[in-house]
């Protein structure tokens, strides 16, 4: 089991690593494509080609790509040093370089946001794991009733409105509707460590929008899981055992229709914690999606190097953590 | 013994006749294009250590009939009317927690794939310790000695080791032993079987067959033996119901169904089984046509779209009956019953010159 999980490890960083080369590449050859360099980017669009030289040179993009990549890759393992005429400045490790228009370190930057992020996500997650799952299994078990038809028509519309109308929609009316229904004026973000129950408060509209997506898509999945399992030819042998409807439904069809919704949660809850660019957005909430969504609107290219980066790991890992999981949950799963 | 399909309110009044006494059993499913007949007036009676087979196409109502013996219907959209006798105890109008108390205990079923009837997350004696908690209060430990128990009489190698492996682990005929043993760990009086053997190698069918018959002999159970093969039948029962489109066409003992078959469907049905012992020909002659809808099920005797003999029929009568009236399942000789308009003497000819000499 300890050496399926090295192995397992030692793959996923060599993924990083490959998505890091690509992710790298692509951000220094694009701009380079359209005739520009990336210090343009840099200075402005009002800038003399002197001015574009020095920020090339200060900033290493005169180097060839490999060695470039090389020395970015050296500074997120250990620490780099950028010089500006007689000036050191150092970027201690995990060095992801510094934003173009914020002037900022980019792993400072991405560790204040990330809170923020991590908030939503697991909250969100919470809801849509109780909700969607449970509203999944009751419709498969009472399939066709009022209850499954309303929750899936409920689902739907879930599955189809996207995050930002459904945000739209819950602050016009509990923040900006009648008075008698601002429940949650002022949306924005309250760091957990100053002030939990405020934290709490303003994250219930974000953590609802986000979270009736996925409720919607994961009600959806656990229903048909759910409704496969039952038919089942161990379902039949169950019931023929002479056991309660109770504990066939619980003992043997839950535990094999809910097996696949550890997938698809491991890597929903990966991706989303690379950053919820929508839910972030419509809320303003300064997260790593807010923070690569403005980043891309000004071309900073540092930040959205860093972030992805930080995004493809956080995904990586998910894969890793369910892979090893789905080893201990099904037997069937041959870890040689 | 004597099986006779009676004028409905007669037969109400009388108790069971045998250890399993099914009477008059219809099972129909509501579909979206009328009510599916899946099963319609069957009725049979299994003694205790004896062995009935149930053969017919697929879809003619076998595993339906036996799934019913188990209530595995109630709380189903399915509709069972009749009445099934298990040991003086009517099934069909039991409540289903009454029914669930038998299930797994006083009968218990064996099913066709044992791959996708076992659970592939627990492992095989998970699964037999549950089937054996539920109906005894014993520790888990005793619950666990007794699966090994279970497993060593069925036959599997290792038993103290392989009761921890699951079942993709064991092959294919170690699963249906597994099977066998986890239907058997209740010392069930009535073993239903549905195909035990169709999805086994025919080697293992053998051993498979062989261990059902010595454990019925070891536990007097009574088995109802659901298959499409005859030669399974001939193995192993006593007694055969040959079921077409949810009706039984001819029921009797084994060697009386087998040497004196009476109906034309048990004609073909022997007539298209490949021989070993016989000169090999250039074709086997199946039966013609398929099996009726069982929505729309045909006017007159279910088999007529398919029959050969109905010019004969015709002939006797005067009138193309087959068509329009239903045969009632009469007796031939004792306990041999028939459904079919030919007559006595015509079946007998019709079998002995034309059909017997072609096997």
């Amino acid at each position: 089991m300890i050496r399926y999980i090295i192995r397992r490890l030692v793959g996923a960083i060599l993924v990083v690593i490959v998505i890091s080369m690509m992710t790298f590449g692509i951000f220094q050859i694009g701009p380079k494509l359209s005739g520009a360099s990336p210090a343009y980017l840099y200075v402005g669009k009002v800038s003399t080609p002197a001015q574009v030289l020095r920020v090339e040179k200060r900033l290493g993009l005169d180097k060839p790509l490999v060695e470039q990549y090389w020395i970015y890759m050296k500074g997120i393992v250990a620490g780099r040093d950028f010089t500006d005429g007689d000036q050191v400045v150092d970027c201690p490790r995990p060095c992801f370089g510094y934003s173009f228009r914020l002037n900022t370190s980019v792993w400072e930057l991405i560790k204040d946001r990330f809170p923020v992020t991590l908030s939503m996500t697991i909250g969100a997650a919470i809801l849509w794991l109780v909700f969607g799952v449970s509203i999944g299994v009751l419709s498969a078990l009472r399939r066709g009733s009022f209850f499954d038809r309303a929750a899936m028509v409920v689902a739907l519309a879930g599955v189809s409105l996207p995050v930002f109308f459904t945000g739209l929609v819950l602050l016009s009316i509990f923040s900006y509707g009648p008075s008698w229904l601002q429940w949650f004026p002022n949306v924005h973000y309250v760091a957990f460590t100053e002030n939990p129950a405020e934290w709490a408060h303003n994250l219930i509209l974000p953590w609802v929008s986000l979270a009736f997506l996925f409720a919607a898509l994961y009600a959806r999945f656990t229903r048909a899981n759910m409704l496969e399992t039952m038919s089942e030819d161990y379902i039949r042998t169950a019931t023929a055992k002479g056991l309660k409807r109770r504990t066939v439904v619980a003992r043997h069809g839950l535990r094999a229709a809910l097996t696949p919704i550890v997938t698809i949660f491991g890597l929903d809850l990966g991706a989303l914690l690379g950053g919820a660019i929508l839910t972030e957005s419509t809320f303003s909430f300064p997260g790593l999606g807010l923070l690569s969504y403005n980043a891309i609107s000004a071309q900073d290219l540092p930040i959205i190097l860093g972030v992805t980066i930080i995004a493809a790991i956080f995904i990586v890992v998910a894969n890793v953590v369910v892979d090893v999981l789905y080893a201990f949950i099904d037997p069937r799963v041959s870890v040689s | 013994m004597t099986v006779v399909q009676d004028q409905a309110g007669s037969y109400r009044v009388e108790g069971p006749k045998a250890f399993l006494d099914v009477r008059d059993l219809h099972v129909t499913f509501p579909s979206e294009d009328g009510k599916v007949s899946a099963v319609a007036g069957l009725s049979f009676q299994v003694e205790r250590g004896q062995t009935l087979g149930i053969v017919g196409e697929s879809g003619s109502g076998k595993s339906v009939s036996s799934q019913a013996i188990l209530g595995l219907h109630k709380g189903t959209r399915a509709e069972v009317t009749g009445e099934i006798w298990l040991d003086g105890e009517e099934l069909v109008a039991m409540s289903s927690q009454q029914m669930r108390a038998l299930r797994g205990n006083k009968v218990a079923m064996i099913f066709q794939d044992p791959l996708s009837s076992l659970h592939p997350f627990y492992s095989i004696g998970q699964q037999i310790i549950e089937a054996y908690r539920v109906h005894n209060k014993v520790s888990k430990a005793d619950a666990r000695k007794r699966a090994i128990e279970m497993l060593d009489r069925v036959g599997i190698p290792n038993a103290n080791k392989r009761v921890d492996e699951f079942p993709h682990q064991f092959s294919g005929g170690m699963r249906q032993r597994a099977m066998i043993a986890m239907a058997l760990v209740n010392n069930p009086a009535l073993l239903v079987a549905d195909e035990p053997t169709t999805a086994l190698d025919v080697t293992v069918q053998a051993q498979i067959l062989d261990l059902m018959k010595d454990l019925q002999r070891e536990f007097n159970s009574a088995v109802v033996i659901i298959t499409h093969d005859l030669g399974v039948v001939a193995e192993v029962a006593d007694k055969v119901t040959v079921m077409y489109a949810g009706r039984c066409v001819e029921q009797g003992l084994v060697r009386d169904v087998f040497y004196r078959p009476q109906m034309p469907y048990t004609w073909g049905l022997l007539s298209s089984m490949p021989r070993l012992d016989r000169e090999r020909k250039s074709r086997l002659d199946p039966i013609p046509g398929t099996p009726p809808s069982l929505i729309d099920i045909p006017p007159g005797c279910v088999f007529n779209p398919r029959c050969t003999h109905q010019a004969a029929v015709e002939a006797e009568q005067g009138a193309p009956i087959c068509r329009t009236d239903s045969p009632a399942l009469v007796e031939y000789t004792d306990g041999h019953l028939v459904r079919c308009h030919l007559t006595t003497e015509q079946r007998y000819h019709i079998w002995n010159d034309e059909i017997k000499p072609k096997l």
